[in-house]
């Protein structure tokens, strides 16, 4: 079991969830991630981590409520305890002084870039953020990420906001304007990571994506988060979550993604109908 | 053929011999005379029958009652020289145990048990006994068919169990040094009930949220019901033995972290997590699975009672599984069970060379499964929305012996078909874990991905490191999991006690 320490809702269908685990706190590394289950029920779901406190010994992470495991996640509150979290998982982001590296969140990955802006910046680099917004009330961290990053960039269709673009338009603005990006790293949901890679890929920018493929075990037993890399299929989960990615079939993660579609909608309204009757 | 038939220690002889020569096994010997014990007809394992099992998940096994049990004991002639127990992997006193039960005396037979193996009702039931004790049985040669040690001993534990008179072993004072299993499974559970028994202070670090490894991920409940598990798992735990689950080493902690935190001996038993696929077109199409996924959705997350469990799993109407072991007997029966139509095996060589038990392949044909032998898959089709919808594959035919002794498929040229299939679940075996390797510098690794070890100990590469399971042999059994348990407890315990107290 698991204490919660914090959980808050940050923006409309985004929490922020702090558990006590001292252990995996004292591990990990940017990039990685924890598999938690919101009660013996749910499922083992995975989320990045966004931040953690060796001293306070807990881990926290940004999760968008998605199907009925998220849903219960965002239902419980400090003091609550969870039957499972287990990590940190997966391998950690290269981290080094590779010059000017532009990072790309959206959704829950605009906390999921944190640790990396703040360890890229300690390497030694340049650190350039677009946080991606669908509109302003959904924009959080922004204090976080200025405070890490050299500069930070909203990409928005919200008119209120100075900028109207979709992140991949808004990195090919700040790459046109004249600074070598020696790397670009995209964290959010897939077609996020699709179109940053994308946009990155005439000009040859190594671009790192953290997938997030569906997974079960998380430490490579059973294989549900395969996908393929350079015409290999690899388990997101050991040996990513970060790819290449110009290097990943984003087609087949897409469908692959999709897989249960119908199920989590079932299980949705089944747990709705439950909760709110 | 005897898998593991082993010389028996000149110790273990003569605890058997001194057993053979007690005053009640010799009345007992005299009591029957061998020509009626010959008489008697091996007893039947009551079956629940195949169309009301295969569409549900209770025990397809019913074990016997305590007087076939008993009259199934009195077929054992209690041989001088008892061939059995050289067939078991962790050595049971067969004919003890055996004659216990022709005695009426249950409990002291499950005791017994108890004393060579901490997971009996486990073993009475997952063993593959016709390949071990009962293929060396004397009366099998005599008769053509063998006591049926799986079925008594399945007896001796449930009754047992069911009595709720479980006993704890007076332990000796603790010893004071800690020791460190890594995965709860077969293999971890073993050498943690040991080394507990002799006074050393055990965790055991468990990856996934529930203890028993391959026992609760893959074999599913109508072959080992979950509350078994879960009474052998207390029994340990009343032992004092401490089990921290969703702690995974070589993420959470690596061995030098533990070794940091006071652990002095090390049993790695990370299993087999790494499933195997054929790396053909079309393997990565949604609805294609590993057995690994297939039956952790099923067995550990509970997807047969989804939504009332939140994780899914896809019903199939005609679901091909790949392979001829026991893990694919147990994924098509699983696939059966879930409503398929069709629930098929596809195996590239024929009913002689499957590796599964007979008595798993007996089960999945009364239960309606189809086989298709001298098959394989040789790419996988897909509809629109990347769902795999069809599978073509190519005929085989069986040319000279390989390696193993079996005869090695062919394929036959221009034999192509193409079946349709809605699921595909790729159970053609596993290969070690790789995550404890990859963060334990200095540990040596043998050419399949296996820790390597001195197969008298369990030793590993490193100081006071042990392992033993599939991580050490690929995917094998749990009886054979168990046996390098046994081994390596042993030997941590002479490890334990010889080291300087610091």
């Amino acid at each position: 079991m698991a204490r919660i320490l914090d959980r808050r809702r940050l923006v409309p269908n985004l929490h922020l969830i702090e558990v006590e685990a001292p252990e995996v706190a004292r591990k990990c590394r940017p990039g990685q991630f924890v598999i938690l289950m919101p009660d013996e029920r749910g499922e083992r779901i995975p989320l990045s981590i966004s931040d953690w406190d060796a001293a306070r010994g807990s881990v926290t992470s940004v999760f968008l409520t998605v199907g009925t495991s998220s849903h219960k996640l965002s239902r419980l509150a400090a003091g609550d305890e969870i039957p499972v979290y287990v990590g940190p998982l997966g391998r950690p982001s290269e981290i080094e002084n590779f010059g000017t590296v532009l990072l790309a969140g959206g959704c829950f990955g605009i906390g999921a870039i944190y640790p990396l802006a703040r360890a890229l910046k300690k390497a030694g680099n340049r650190v350039l953020t677009v946080i991606d917004v669908k509109a302003r009330y959904l924009l959080y961290w922004e204090d976080k990420l200025r405070a890490a990053s050299d500069r930070v960039f909203i990409a928005s269709r919200d008119f209120a906001l100075d900028s109207k673009q979709y992140v991949p338009a808004k990195i090919e603005e700040i790459l046109g304007a004249g600074p070598k990006v020696d790397r670009v790293i995209a964290i959010g949901c897939t077609y996020l990571m699709y179109s940053c890679a994308m946009a990155t890929k005439p000009r040859g920018i190594k671009t790192i994506v953290s997938l997030n493929p569906i997974m079960v075990d998380g430490t490579g037993m059973c294989g549900a988060c395969r996908c393929t890399a350079a015409g290999r299929t690899k388990f997101a989960c050991v040996d990513g979550p970060d790819f290449d990615g110009h290097e990943i079939d984003w087609d087949e993660l897409f469908k692959r993604r999709k897989s249960y579609f119908d199920d989590e909608i079932r299980s949705l309204c089944y747990w709705e109908r439950k909760e709110f009757p | 053929m005897a898998e593991d038939k082993k010389e028996l220690s000149p110790d273990a002889k003569a605890r058997l011999k001194a057993e053979y020569g007690r005053e009640w096994r010799q009345e007992l010997r005299k009591a029957t005379p061998l020509k009626d014990r010959m008489k008697a007809e091996r007893r039947k394992m009551p079956e629940r029958p195949p169309e009301v099992r295969n569409k549900d998940f209770r025990e397809v096994n019913l074990g016997l009652d305590a007087e076939a049990a008993r009259a199934e004991a009195r077929r054992c002639w209690d041989c001088a020289n008892p061939q059995c127990v050289s067939g078991c992997p962790v050595g049971i006193d067969i004919p003890s145990f055996v004659k216990l039960i022709e005695q009426g005396k249950f409990l002291e037979a499950a005791w017994k048990l108890k004393e060579t193996n901490s997971l009996p009702a486990i073993c009475g039931r997952v063993c593959p006994q016709e390949t071990q004790c009962e293929d060396l049985c004397n009366v099998k040669k005599a008769t053509g068919r063998a006591v049926a040690i799986g079925n008594l001993e399945r007896f001796a534990a449930d009754f047992e169990r069911g009595s709720g008179k479980i006993v704890i072993p007076p332990l000796p004072p603790p010893t004071g040094r800690k020791a460190a299993v890594i995965g709860a499974g077969p293999a971890g559970l073993t050498v943690a009930g040991d080394l507990a028994k002799l006074g050393h202070k055990v965790t055991i670090f468990e990856a996934l949220h529930i203890s028993g490894g391959v026992l609760v991920y893959g074999i599913p409940e109508f072959r080992l019901p979950k509350a078994i598990l879960k009474a052998e798992v207390e029994y340990l735990k009343r032992l004092g033995v401490e089990i921290r689950t969703s702690f995974v080493v070589g993420k959470t902690a690596t061995i030098d972290d533990l070794r940091a935190d006071g652990f002095e001996a090390f049993f790695i038993a990370s299993g087999a997590g790494l499933p195997n696929f054929m790396r053909i077109p079309g393997e990565n199409l949604v609805g294609v699975y590993s057995a690994n996924e297939y039956l952790t959705r099923v067995n550990l997350m509970k997807a047969y009672d989804f939504p009332n469990y939140d994780t899914p799993v896809f019903p199939a109407r005609r679901a091909a599984v790949i392979g001829g072991g026991n893990v694919a007997m147990d994924s098509v029966r699983t696939a059966k069970r879930l409503g398929a139509e069709r629930a098929m095996i596809v195996y590239r060589r024929s009913r002689q060379e499957l590796p599964a038990r007979i008595e798993e392949v007996h089960h999945a044909e009364e239960e309606g499964i189809e086989f298709h032998f001298l098959t394989t898959p040789i790419r996988y089709l897909g509809d629109e929305a990347g769902h795999v919808r069809a599978m073509e594959c190519l005929k085989m035919g069986l040319g000279e012996p390989d390696a193993s002794g079996r005869r090695k498929p062919v394929p036959i040229e221009g034999s192509e078909f193409t079946t349709e299939v809605d699921m595909v679940v790729v159970a053609i075996g596993q290969s070690p874990n790789p995550l404890i390797p990859q963060t334990t510098p200095g540990l040596t690794m043998g050419k399949w991905g296996n820790i390597d070890v001195d197969w008298k100990t369990m030793r590993t590469s490193l100081e006071g490191v042990y392992a033993g399971g599939d991580i050490i042999r690929g995917g094998a059994t749990v009886i054979l999991a168990m046996g390098d348990g046994r081994i390596a407890a042993a030997e941590m315990d002479a490890y334990l006690k010889a080291r300087p107290r610091s």
